[in-house]
C-alpha cells in the first residue's frame, strides 16, 4: 500500500467553496446547533467558574494563608499555575504570528480558534501572580507611576519585567485577534437573520465592507503585528523562565530556563489546542477544516518541543553533576527520589515516554488517540510547574530550614475554577463568533494565497 | 457635486473581477474600488493608490514607546536610588526587557490606531450598503465600483463593458 505523501494532501477538504465556508462555519454562532449539549458543557463550566469566584473573595477575605504556602515553600500552586496557564497561550501566538510567517499555510484553519485559547490563557494566567501579592487590591503599585510614597518599580527584577511582559501580551494578542475577527464580523452581520443580530455584528465589524484600499492597510497592519507577536512570545516565557533562573536557588538558577521553558510553553499549548479542537471539529463539522492532516502536524510539533523539554530536564541534570555542586546534586537526587518523587516521575511519563508514541503515524492522525496524548501532555505539563516551584523551593540548603508543601482545598479550588472559567469563556467564544476564520479560509480555497 | 454617481458590479467569480478590472486600468480609469470578501494580490497590483504608510506609522510609534520606556526606568532608578550590591544605578542591561515589551505595545496599539484612522473606520453606513446583493461583498461575491464621470470612460458603455466581464447585475449607487 502506497501512502500518500503528505505534502499531497489538501488542507482544506475537496469540494469546499466561499459559499461552503460561510454556512459551515457562520452557521455555529447564527443557527446555534447542538443546545443542549452547548448548555450542559457551559452550565458544567459556569458552576465551576462559580467555584472560582467563591476561591478569590476567600482569598480576599482571609488573605493567602487559606493557601497551602509556607517559608520555605512561599510560590506554590499560584506561580505553579501562572506559569503553566501563560505557556498555554504561548501556541496560539505561535500559530499566528510564527508559522504565518514561516508560511505555513496549515495555520489558516486553526489560528482564530488558538488565538482565543491565548486570550483565555492568559486571563486565567494573570489573575494568580496578583492574587499571590497578598493584598491584591494594590496591584497597581506595580505599575510605574507618580505616586505620592515616591516609589518606583524595581526595574532590575524579573518580577517587574513579567508585569510589563504579560500586560504587553494580553494587550496584543488582543488587538491581533481582533483585527483578525473584523472582516469575519462583516461576513456574519452580512449573514445574520434578526436585525439586533445584524447590528451587534455590524458594530463590532467597524461598518468593514472590503474595500481594496481598506485591505492595503489591513494586511500590511496585520503582518507586522505577526512579526511584532513572534519575539514577544519568545519574550514573555522567557522573562517566566528568569524569574526563577535569577534566584540563587539550585533548581531555578540555571541558563537554560529561559529557551526550556518557551518550548514547554509551545509544547503545552499546543497539547491544549489540540484538546480543544478535537472535540470541536467533531460536534461542528469542521472536519474538511481541520482534517487530520492539521492534526498530524500539530502532533509532530508536539514531538519536537516535546525532545526540547526533554533536553532541558536532561540539561539540568548533566550540569547538576557535571557542576560538582553539592546542594545542585542533591536538588536533582531529591526530585527523584525525595518526597515529591511521584511527581517528578509522572513529569517524565507524561512529557517524555508519553509523546514517543507519536513516532508511529497512526496515532498521529487518530484523533480519539491524539487527545489522550494531549490531555496527558497538559497533566505533565502542569505537574513539572509543581515539580520546578515545589522541589526547588522545599530543601535548599540548610536542612533546618527545610518544609513541606500541599495543596489545599482552596489551592485546588482556585485551580480548578480558572479551569471552568477557561472553559466558559470557549463556550461563549464558540456561540457567538465564527470559530474558524472565514476571510482566510476563503481566500486560501479561491486564489490558493494566505494571509501574508 | 449631486451628480457623482458609482457603477457598482459584482461578479461571482474572482477571475472575472481582475479581468474586468485589468481592462479598466488598461483604458487608463484610475477612480476604481474593489470590495471583496477578502484581499489578494492581483487586486493589489491592479488597483491604483499610494502604498500604506501603516507599516512607518508603527515604526515610529515602537521607536517612541521603546525610548520612552527606557528614559522612563532611568529616570525612575534615578528618583529612587536604590542600591543593590553596588549595581549602577543606571543599569542598562536589566532595562532592555521593559524597553522591548513598550516598543512592541507601543508599535502595535499604532498600528490599530493607524488602521482605523487611514480606513476611516468605524463608519457604519457607506453609500454601497444600499446595494442589497453587496451582503455577498463580505461573503462570496466581488464588487467593481466605477465611477461615471471618469473622463476615460467618456465613450464607452461602462455597463455593457463591465457585462461583458461577466457582471451579474450593475447598480447605480451614490458616492
Amino acid at each position: 500500500m502506497n501512502a500518500p505523501l503528505a505534502h499531497a494532501e489538501p488542507l482544506v477538504a475537496p469540494g469546499e467553496s466561499a459559499r461552503s465556508i460561510d454556512a459551515r462555519i457562520s452557521r455555529v454562532p447564527l443557527d446555534f446547533p447542538h443546545p443542549v449539549l452547548w448548555w450542559l458543557g457551559f452550565a458544567a463550566a459556569f458552576a465551576v467558574v462559580m467555584v472560582m469566584l467563591t476561591a478569590i473573595t476567600w482569598v480576599f477575605v482571609r488573605g493567602v494563608g487559606i493557601w497551602g504556602i509556607n517559608i520555605p515553600v512561599a510560590w506554590g500552586f499560584a506561580i505553579t499555575n501562572f506559569v503553566w496557564w501563560i505557556g498555554i497561550g504561548h501556541a496560539g501566538t505561535f500559530i499566528s504570528a510564527i508559522l504565518l510567517l514561516l508560511h505555513q499555510h496549515w495555520r489558516t484553519s486553526i489560528n482564530r480558534l488558538t488565538e482565543a485559547m491565548t486570550l483565555f490563557a492568559v486571563a486565567c494566567a494573570a489573575m494568580f501572580p496578583l492574587l499571590h501579592l497578598g493584598r491584591p487590591q494594590y496591584f497597581y503599585w506595580l505599575l510605574p507611576y507618580p505616586d505620592t510614597m515616591g516609589l518606583w518599580p524595581q526595574w532590575r527584577s524579573p518580577l517587574v519585567w513579567d508585569v510589563f511582559a504579560v500586560s504587553t501580551y494580553g494587550i496584543v494578542s488582543l488587538v491581533f485577534w481582533y483585527l483578525g475577527l473584523v472582516p469575519d464580523l462583516a461576513t456574519m452581520r452580512d449573514r445574520a437573520g434578526p436585525a439586533w443580530k445584524r447590528r451587534l455584528y455590524g458594530v463590532f465589524a467597524l461598518g468593514w465592507r472590503g474595500a481594496a484600499q481598506h485591505w492595503r492597510h489591513y494586511e500590511r497592519v496585520y503582518l507586522i503585528l505577526a512579526g511584532l507577536a513572534t519575539p514577544l512570545v519568545v519574550s514573555v516565557h522567557s522573562i517566566v523562565g528568569m524569574d526563577f533562573a535569577v534566584a540563587i536557588l539550585p533548581g531555578w538558577h540555571s541558563t537554560i530556563f529561559p529557551p526550556y521553558f518557551v518550548a514547554g510553553a509551545i509544547f503545552s499549548g499546543f497539547a491544549m489546542v489540540l484538546t480543544i479542537v478535537i472535540p470541536l471539529r467533531a460536534l461542528y463539522g469542521f472536519k474538511g477544516y481541520v482534517t487530520d492532516r492539521h492534526l498530524e502536524l500539530m502532533a509532530k510539533v508536539l514531538m519536537v518541543t516535546g525532545w526540547i523539554v526533554a533536553y532541558g530536564y536532561f540539561s539540568e541534570f548533566f550540569t547538576a553533576w557535571i557542576s560538582g555542586e553539592e546542594f545542585d546534586r542533591f536538588m536533582v537526587i531529591n526530585r527523584a527520589t525525595g518526597p515529591y518523587w511521584a511527581t517528578f516521575w509522572t513529569l517524565i511519563t507524561c512529557n517524555v515516554i508519553v509523546p514517543q508514541a507519536l513516532w508511529w503515524r497512526r496515532l498521529r492522525r487518530s484523533a480519539s488517540g491524539l487527545f489522550v496524548v494531549s490531555l496527558l501532555v497538559n497533566v505533565g505539563m502542569w505537574v513539572e510547574r509543581y515539580v520546578i516551584v515545589v522541589t526547588s523551593l522545599h530543601r535548599d540548603f540548610l536542612p533546618s530550614s527545610w518544609g513541606m508543601f500541599n495543596g489545599t482545598k482552596w489551592d485546588w479550588a482556585l485551580f480548578i475554577g480558572t479551569l471552568g472559567f477557561f472553559s466558559a469563556l470557549l463556550f461563549l467564544f464558540v456561540r457567538v463568533l465564527p470559530a474558524l476564520s472565514m476571510t482566510e479560509l476563503k481566500r486560501f480555497v479561491v486564489t490558493g494565497e494566505e494571509t501574508e | 457635486m449631486s451628480a457623482a454617481r458609482n457603477l457598482l458590479a459584482g461578479f461571482a467569480e474572482h477571475d472575472q473581477l481582475v479581468r474586468a478590472l485589468r481592462r479598466l486600468r488598461e483604458l487608463g480609469c484610475t477612480r476604481l474600488e474593489v470590495y471583496a470578501p477578502f484581499p489578494s494580490r492581483e487586486v493589489d497590483e491592479l488597483l491604483p493608490g499610494r502604498p500604506t504608510p501603516a507599516g512607518w506609522l508603527m515604526l515610529a510609534g515602537g521607536m517612541l514607546g521603546g525610548s520612552g520606556a527606557y528614559f522612563l526606568q532611568w529616570y525612575a532608578a534615578h528618583d529612587y536610588a536604590y542600591n543593590v550590591g553596588g549595581r549602577p544605578l543606571h543599569s542598562w542591561p536589566s532595562f532592555v526587557p521593559v524597553t522591548f515589551e513598550l516598543t512592541v505595545l507601543c508599535a502595535a496599539l499604532t498600528g490599530l490606531v493607524a488602521l482605523l484612522v487611514l480606513t476611516r473606520l468605524p463608519r457604519l453606513d457607506h453609500p454601497v450598503f444600499a446595494e442589497p446583493a453587496f451582503v455577498r461583498a463580505s461573503q462570496d461575491r466581488f464588487f467593481l465600483a466605477v465611477h461615471t464621470a471618469d473622463p476615460h470612460l467618456a465613450a464607452i458603455d461602462v455597463a455593457d463593458l463591465l457585462r461583458g466581464f461577466g457582471a451579474e447585475r450593475i447598480e447605480e449607487v451614490g458616492e
